[in-house]
């Protein structure tokens, strides 16, 4: 006899007396309803039990207290100074730079990969030329979008050996990816997208938080 | 569908054994709410399983970061505290339904032949269980844990000449400490739980090659070939049952029958354990003690010391014995005498409904002398209770001393060839 089939009442009813009784009770419909309803609030037990053993697996208030917001004083930083701060463990790079250098943005863009920031690597109001809320300063998340190095900032022309002619750059030093200044990434590199940009806002003139862009710009 | 079915079927027979061993299995159409503990038992240790995986996710198994982790679970984890009651909650539902099971074995003759195995391993997966509640009880590592191990562990320091070294062994120390902590870790999480579940599947493959007994313990398999085919019964039985025996109407097919009937005891098992678990999940200090509130501290006892109230009737017997070897062998011997309560028992009735009132009175008083027992062992101790847990010691071995007299003439009623509509 064939196991396959859980009502094989059905499909053998002249060895099967319980066949007769088989066939009209499953079109009972108040047994379907019961057996309907049954399976229904099982499911829904069961979606529900599961909705603490897969929230379980969320960060904790621990390690989202850990990967809070960062509030960081920018008063002090030099035209041309690049500051590493850390958030949720990864470093961020505050670089202000000179009124020379968001100039030179624009030379380089028929070597990059996405000059327009078309690829969602940063909130919207960085979405722009200099990829910054305010054009003097530029946040990155400092891990390289290729496996996740930290590139080096390469300054006074040591960049130049890199990508000729632009004298200020990030390098990769793990597969040799680089960025220009405002973190988009240059052509026939292993990388494939710019730099990301965290979500931030200006407190005041001085003060940034990274983590949080609650409205924003 | 059907074709990849059979397909599947040849290789590896999975409709063969649900279909022997769940929707097509003979259970006796008279099984009453007794018998609804085994499944409840079942969904309680997958309960126990999946909590206890996830709580291993953030518990970290050692002496100074154990006590901090259980916080981390319960205050900072996304519903940490809802994992964690549910096992704490799920242990002491466990022994509630593991209790009544064997109740129900004793009142319905079920450890009788030829189920004698059967009760074995049910016994087994009782010892098992045991142990694996102690040692997840020290898990924690607050100030019961310490000390509830501090004592159980002395238990071992009872036997003569190698009591010493063995508590050492056990230990892994001189004092119960980190290293006692991370043994008993992989115990309770790795070696327990993997002898529980073999028990569990030894104890239903025996269940189904003897059959399950019923509250009238009439026997509802029938010689090959004595029923006439009129009388067997029109539901259908799975062939490996068929072949051997007949089956009379007794019988009904465990899917839906039994199914759906467990069903409606695990929903009203539900209502019971959620309230437990989100109104009393410490049940008044008798599932989670306060003290184990503390970290463990090796320098200072806490004032009144008990175990978790499971194993309360046997910490009330260890008491009662004024004699440390004899203390804990009489209270392992109250273990010990339920193994081989098949063999106590000499009566061919198994069900107490034709047994003597002897015998229900008996199996009464027992029950009542257990829950008394387990009253003394988790209350603070007072003089009227060592004398009142010294009678009652004796009255719980007394229970199978009468057992093994009364029971090989017993005055039985005569048992129904078929089970009575």
């Amino acid at each position: 006899m064939s196991e396959v089939s859980v009502d094989a009442n059905k499909s053998a009813p002249n060895d099967n007396p319980s066949a007769r009784s088989a066939e009209p009770e499953s079109d009972n419909p108040r047994r379907k309803f019961l057996t309907i309803a049954t399976s229904v609030i099982g499911a829904v037990g069961v979606a529900g039990i599961a909705v603490p053993f897969l929230s379980y697996w969320q960060p904790s208030d621990r390690a989202k207290a850990a990967g809070a917001d960062v509030e960081v004083d920018i008063s002090g930083i030099q035209v041309g100074q690049l500051i590493r701060v850390m958030w949720r463990s990864k470093p961020v790079w505050i670089v202000r730079r000179s009124p020379e250098l968001i100039a030179s943005l624009a030379a380089v863009e028929s070597e990059l990969r996405d000059p327009n920031s078309e690829v969602e690597q940063q909130p919207a109001y960085a979405q722009n030329q200099y990829r910054s809320i305010k054009e003097e300063y530029l946040v990155l998340v400092g891990i390289c979008t290729h496996l996740g190095c930290s590139p080096q900032h390469l300054t006074d022309g040591d960049f130049a050996e890199h990508a000729e002619g632009v004298s200020e750059g990030f390098f990769c030093p793990c597969h040799g990816s680089k960025f220009d200044m405002a973190g988009r990434v240059f052509q026939g590199v292993p990388a494939p997208y710019n730099l990301v940009v965290p979500p931030y806002m200006f407190v005041d003139d001085n003060n940034i938080i990274i983590g949080s862009d609650e409205g924003a710009v | 569908m059907t074709t990849l079915l059979a397909w599947i079927e040849a290789r590896i027979p999975m409709m063969r054994t649900a279909n022997v061993h769940a929707i097509q299995y003979p259970a006796p159409r008279n099984m009453n709410f007794w018998y609804v503990f085994g499944f409840l038992a079942t969904i309680i240790l997958v309960n126990q399983i999946i909590t206890g995986i996830w709580l291993t996710m953030n518990y970290e198994p050692s002496a100074q970061r154990a006590f901090a982790s259980v916080e981390y679970i319960m205050r900072e984890v996304n519903y940490g505290w809802l994992i964690r009651y549910m096992h704490s909650t799920g242990a002491t539902a466990f022994f509630v339904v593991i209790y009544l099971h064997m109740f129900r074995g004793m009142i319905y003759g079920s450890y009788q032949k030829p189920r004698e195995l059967l009760w074995v391993f049910g016994m087994l997966i009782y010892l098992a269980l045991m142990a694996e509640a102690f040692m997840g009880y020290v898990l924690p590592w607050g100030q019961m844990s310490y000390w509830g191990a501090q004592v159980i562990v002395s238990l071992f320091s009872a036997i003569p000449v190698i009591g010493g070294p063995l508590v050492e062994w056990i230990q892994g120390d001189y004092v119960i400490s980190g290293a006692t902590l991370n043994r008993f870790f992989a115990l309770h999480v790795i070696a327990l739980p993997l002898v529980i579940v073999i028990l569990v599947f030894l104890h239903i493959i025996a269940l189904h090659e003897v059959g399950s007994n019923n509250p009238d313990g009439v026997d509802v398999k029938h010689p090959k070939g004595s029923l006439p085919e009129s009388e067997k019964t029109s539901y259908k039985i799975h062939e490996h049952f068929t072949n051997r025996y007949d089956y009379a109407d007794d019988v009904v097919p465990f899917f839906p029958h039994i199914v759906l009937k467990d069903l409606v005891a695990f929903s009203i098992f539900l209502f019971i354990f959620c309230y437990i678990m989100f109104f009393a999940p410490e049940l008044g200090g008798k599932a989670l003690e306060h003290p184990n509130f503390e970290i463990a501290n090796p320098l200072k006892t806490p004032e009144h010391i008990f175990p978790v109230w499971y194993f309360t009737p046997f910490y009330a017997i260890l008491q009662a014995v004024p004699h440390k070897l004899s203390g804990v062998l009489t209270m392992f011997g109250a273990i010990a005498v339920l193994f081989v309560l098949p063999w106590l028992d000499r009566a061919n009735v198994r069900s107490w409904r034709y047994r003597s009132g002897l015998h229900t009175a008996n199996l009464l008083v027992f029950a009542a002398v257990f829950i008394f027992l387990g009253y003394l062992g988790g209350t603070p101790q007072e003089p009227w209770k060592l004398i009142a847990a010294r009678i009652a010691t004796i009255m719980y071995f007394m229970f199978f001393v009468m057992l093994f007299l009364y029971s090989k003439h017993e005055t039985t009623k005569p048992v129904p060839k078929r089970i009575p509509r």
